[in-house]
């Protein structure tokens, strides 16, 4: 302990540079989160039959590069609590069930998001026996963040384009 | 090195039982044997093997010109025989009592292609509800789908006893992952049983397979497992190669490597700190996460995909990486941080406290179920097709395998720890000889052939079948290592706390989608 202590002092604050992209839109996303939701914006991660690889960057979201709790967006636990569903994947039709009861677990006015190709279009995978292809299909979309996987940065774009659409 | 020279005592075992083998060949699948039996016999195929000590890898079924086909692929001194029988409508006995961890891959092979097995678990795995239940995806024209209701009442195990009661978790997840459900029988805080149930993620990936071309299957099976997306590419495309008797120009090979190992480093960085995260140590899932962050940025400047999707491509690689010259400056500079973050994680009390004897997996466990990768390195079973049966650039640069015997949360972050050093050199003395070259062939698609891709992983092995028919793929099936990790989980986490299965499950972290197909 005393030795990481020791290491911390002797290292000091190396913060680098901030990314002036990624800074002014989390300035407009947290103004908006103030204005809009009360200070925060509460996600509810959904993968409804993704490769994973959508996850691996909501994920990065959260390392200290992006940090986008302090831009006032958060992910919860469960449904009850979000006021946004993030929906990963082409919904596999074993997923459909779970994702529309997730979706009326969630209070209104809630906002769903399609992250990813496969959200948004049904990607790779299409529509076939096993999948109901796009998040739309399944349940209402208000915003689509393309891209396979999205980066953090254009899901955090697409995170504010979202909340900026919600009519209050 | 591929030489079967345990395969005469094999066939000579297997001639003393009475197996008749009916036709042997050395090309179907090469650099794999393959045995031709009767489907009466498939059942003392699955014994003897498993009296003769061979790991059982893998099984999928397949319908060509002459029938329906069944094939077993089993692994010994780095060589593989393939069992493979045409039931004809027969049914086949299960290697599940021989081999635990066949089951899943027999009822998926059940449920998609309708091949029957006698004394195999009777529960659907792959379809839930999504297909009427006498139809077969792979092989039955299926009416158009309606909406699908929830799978509710699969026949879960219920240990009775006093006290004992279930949690039932998923399948959609409190945190950000795939969807999947658990059902634990706990009393009081200890996990008497856990049982899984997958599935969720279908998509139907065998059905979208078939008649694409090689660029299209290279393309999905980098999403059959979007954190594998290079092993899983490798390991079609290495099929693909086989089937069309092609071999990609060197610098593309040694890339492939390149790649393989940047997303080994990658998801060992964000385990680490996901396992500490897991209990509780936050400081170390912010380092890590910061670690692998650069290391995901260096992959745009590289190949601009983060994650390097659609990097390998049948024939060789789809791009030439720039910035190659700043890796070195990377890795000498990962090196560095990890050194001192990994004295940490070793000199720090009640991390060790946490993690040691944490989710234990014994090395007798492992072998009957035939885990590779970290899992399996964590309980004595040090197989690594890098260094066991190695396939280009890795003849030439065989890397060492970490091999613990205590199998808990410890060994198992040890073994990653392990092998981000190990993969780092490896990485060093590629970009030290990386060939000038070629990136690519063109790539010839053959009218008909087969072969079988085996790529290590960052998870473990990777076997992926592909055949080829009127120039076109007819057979795709992708076996990710998960296959294995899975069920061992479920005895992993047994006589834990219920609180400690996010760790216990961090620590083997394997793959919903790379099973669920
Ligand atoms: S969009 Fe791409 S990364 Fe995301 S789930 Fe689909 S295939 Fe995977």
């Amino acid at each position: 302990m005393l030795r990481i202590l020791a290491r911390v002092a002797r290292t000091g604050n190396l913060a680098e540079p901030l990314e002036a992209d990624l800074e002014a839109l989390g300035a407009q996303m947290k103004t908006l989160a103030e204005r809009r939701f009360a200070g925060s914006l509460a996600l509810r991660a959904v993968d409804a039959g993704s490769c994973n690889g959508c996850e691996l960057e909501i994920h990065a979201l959260n390392n200290p590069y992006h940090d986008i709790e302090r831009f006032g967006v958060h992910f919860v636990a469960s449904p009850r609590h979000a006021d946004a569903l993030l929906v990963t994947g082409p919904v596999s039709r074993h997923m459909e069930a779970a994702l529309k009861r997730t979706w009326a677990a969630t209070p209104a006015p809630r906002l769903v998001i399609a992250a990813g190709d496969c959200a948004c279009t049904g990607g790779e995978f299409g529509v076939s026996y096993a999948s109901c292809g796009p998040v739309a299909g399944v349940i209402p979309v208000d915003a689509r963040i393309p891209g396979c996987p999205p980066t953090p940065k254009a899901l955090l774009a697409g995170i504010l384009a979202a909340a900026r659409g919600r009519r209050d | 090195m591929t030489n079967f020279a345990w395969l005469p005592a094999f066939k000579a075992h297997l001639e003393r039982e009475h197996l008749l083998i009916r036709g042997e060949s050395g090309t179907c699948l090469a650099p794999a044997r393959c045995l031709e039996i009767d489907p009466e016999d498939w059942a003392k195929g699955g014994a003897e093997a498993a009296r003769f000590g061979l790991r059982w890898a893998g099984l999928w079924a397949d319908r060509d010109a002459l029938g329906e086909r069944c094939t077993c692929v089993l692994e010994n001194a780095g060589d593989y025989l393939i069992l493979s029988t045409r039931p004809d409508g027969e049914a086949l006995a299960s290697h599940s009592p021989w081999y635990p961890a066949a089951g899943r891959l027999e009822r998926h092979a059940r449920d998609l292609f309708g091949l029957r097995f006698e004394g195999l678990d009777e529960r659907r795995w792959t379809r839930h509800q999504a297909w009427p239940e006498d139809r077969h995806p792979l092989v039955d024209a299926l009416p158009a789908p309606g909406e699908t209701p929830p799978d509710g009442d699969y026949p879960f195990a219920h240990i009775p006893g006093e006290g004992v009661y279930e949690i039932p978790v998923g399948p959609v997840h409190a945190g950000i992952i795939e969807p999947g459900h658990f059902r634990f029988n706990a009393v009081g805080e200890t996990i008497l049983g856990l049982e899984e149930r997958l599935g969720y993620v279908h998509k139907g990936i065998e059905h979208l397979a078939r008649g694409r071309d090689p660029a299209g299957l290279a393309r999905l099976a980098g999403r059959v497992s979007g954190d594998s997306t290079v092993a899983h590419a490798w390991a079609a495309c290495q099929a693909m190669e086989r089937a069309a008797g092609l071999t990609p120009p060197a610098r593309a090979v040694w890339l492939r490597a390149l790649f393989a190992e940047r997303e080994r480093v990658a998801n060992h960085l964000g385990d680490i700190g996901a396992i500490c995260n897991d209990v509780g140590f936050a400081f170390a899932q912010y380092q890590f996460q910061r670690l692998r962050e650069v290391w995901t940025r260096r992959n745009a400047d590289l190949c601009g995909h983060r994650l390097l999707m659609d990097q390998i491509v049948p024939g060789g690689v789809a791009c030439e990486p720039e910035a190659l010259a700043a890796l070195e400056y990377d890795h000498r500079h990962l090196r560095k941080a990890l050194a001192g973050l990994f004295d940490i994680l070793e000199d720090h009390p009640s991390l060790r406290d946490r993690l040691q004897g944490t989710g234990r997996l014994s090395p007798l466990t492992a072998a009957e179920l035939g885990v590779t990768g970290y899992v399996g390195k964590a309980s004595d079973q040090a197989f690594d097709l890098r260094r066991d049966d190695p396939y280009p650039p890795y003849d030439r640069y065989p890397p060492d395998v970490p091999r613990y015997q205590a199998g808990d949360v410890a060994a198992r972050m040890r073994v990653r720890m392990d092998e981000i050093g190990i993969s780092l050199d490896l990485m060093d003395r590629l970009l030290g000889d990386l060939p000038k070259g070629d990136l690519a062939v063109p790539f010839t698609t053959p009218e008909e052939g087969e072969g079988l891709g085996c790529i290590e992983g960052w998870r473990g092995e990777i076997l992926s079948h592909v055949r080829f028919a009127h120039g076109r793929v007819a057979r795709f099936f992708p076996r990710d290592p998960s296959w294995f990790t899975w069920p061992a989980l479920e005895h992993i986490v047994q006589d834990n706390i219920v609180p400690d299965f996010p760790v216990c499950n961090k620590s083997v972290n394997a793959s919903y989608s790379g099973v669920d197909l």
